[in-house]
């Protein structure tokens, strides 16, 4: 049961929504971006977004500095 | 004929002039983004920062003691007519917020996102992404401290969106902003810009 994360295989997104995904890397979702199966997810969805067997989720959490 | 030490951007036909390129946030990476896009002939920018430029500004951005208390979409402006008298300037001094995000830049093709607060890039990146499907952004992250030059990088995020930086190094008070790591970043970014236009990737 994997699920593709930035190109590396992970077993612990399975299952989980996107929600889920975002608070267990500890990432703020106010500072991210996500794209799974090569649709830009809008963060009111994060929530009802499921991560499933071979889907693929770039994400990107912005950090300081410009 | 020209002397090879000559041959440049200009020389690489129509599309850098008639390219335009939105630069959101006219910091230490927007206004050296938007410098080397000049120098290469891109012939239009869309300049937006609500700013004003502050003394403490100059150990990064591209602005002079005699910006202080301009605006910095007219500081900016006035650099890059400097180096081509010919470019077109649209210019939008205000805030970007969830308001105004879509209309603002509803016409740009290409926008390279330099803010430097991390909910403002999201909020940017989102928004185009999601109002706007046939354009493509460039963002940055992570280019403060000293962490090695090389860490810096260009990550191809899907089809429409590239982050620059190393992804890790946010500003704080024990990693401050550099000139020359933020100025490496924001030619990570000219670089993708130009590789668009120019349709190497």
């Amino acid at each position: 049961m994997l699920v593709l994360v930035n190109g590396m295989e992970r077993e612990d997104a399975c299952g989980l929504t996107l929600a889920q995904f975002i608070a267990q890397e500890g990432f703020d979702s106010a500072r991210v971006a996500c794209e799974l199966n090569g649709e830009i997810v809008a963060r009111a969805h994060y929530g009802d977004c499921l991560l499933a067997e071979a889907g693929r989720l770039e994400i990107v959490h912005f950090v300081g500095g410009g | 004929m020209k002397s090879s030490t000559l041959w440049g951007a200009a020389d690489m036909g129509t599309a850098l002039p008639r390219a335009r390129v939105a630069i959101a946030g006219l910091g230490g990476i927007g206004s050296h983004c938007a410098v080397f896009l000049a120098r290469c002939g891109v012939g239009a920018f869309h300049l937006v920062d609500f700013d004003v430029v502050d003394t403490s500004n100059l150990h990064r951005q591209h602005y002079f003691t005699e910006d202080v208390g301009k605006l910095k979409t007219q500081a900016l402006a006035k650099q890059l007519q400097r180096i081509n008298p010919d470019v077109c300037l649209t210019l939008d001094t205000l805030r970007v917020s969830p308001e105004n995000v879509a209309a603002l830049f509803a016409h740009d093709a290409l926008v390279c996102e330099a803010f430097d607060d991390p909910a403002a890039k999201a909020l940017l990146v989102n928004a185009v992404l999601q109002n706007n499907p046939h354009s493509r952004v460039v963002a940055t992250s992570g280019m403060a401290g000293l962490a090695p030059a090389n860490n810096v990088c260009t990550r191809g995020v899907g089809r429409r969106l590239w982050v620059c930086g190393d992804g890790v190094s946010g500003v704080a008070p024990d990693m401050p902003l550099f000139a020359p790591r933020v100025a490496l970043c924001a030619a990570h970014q000219a670089h993708q810009v130009l590789r668009l236009i120019l349709e190497e990737d």
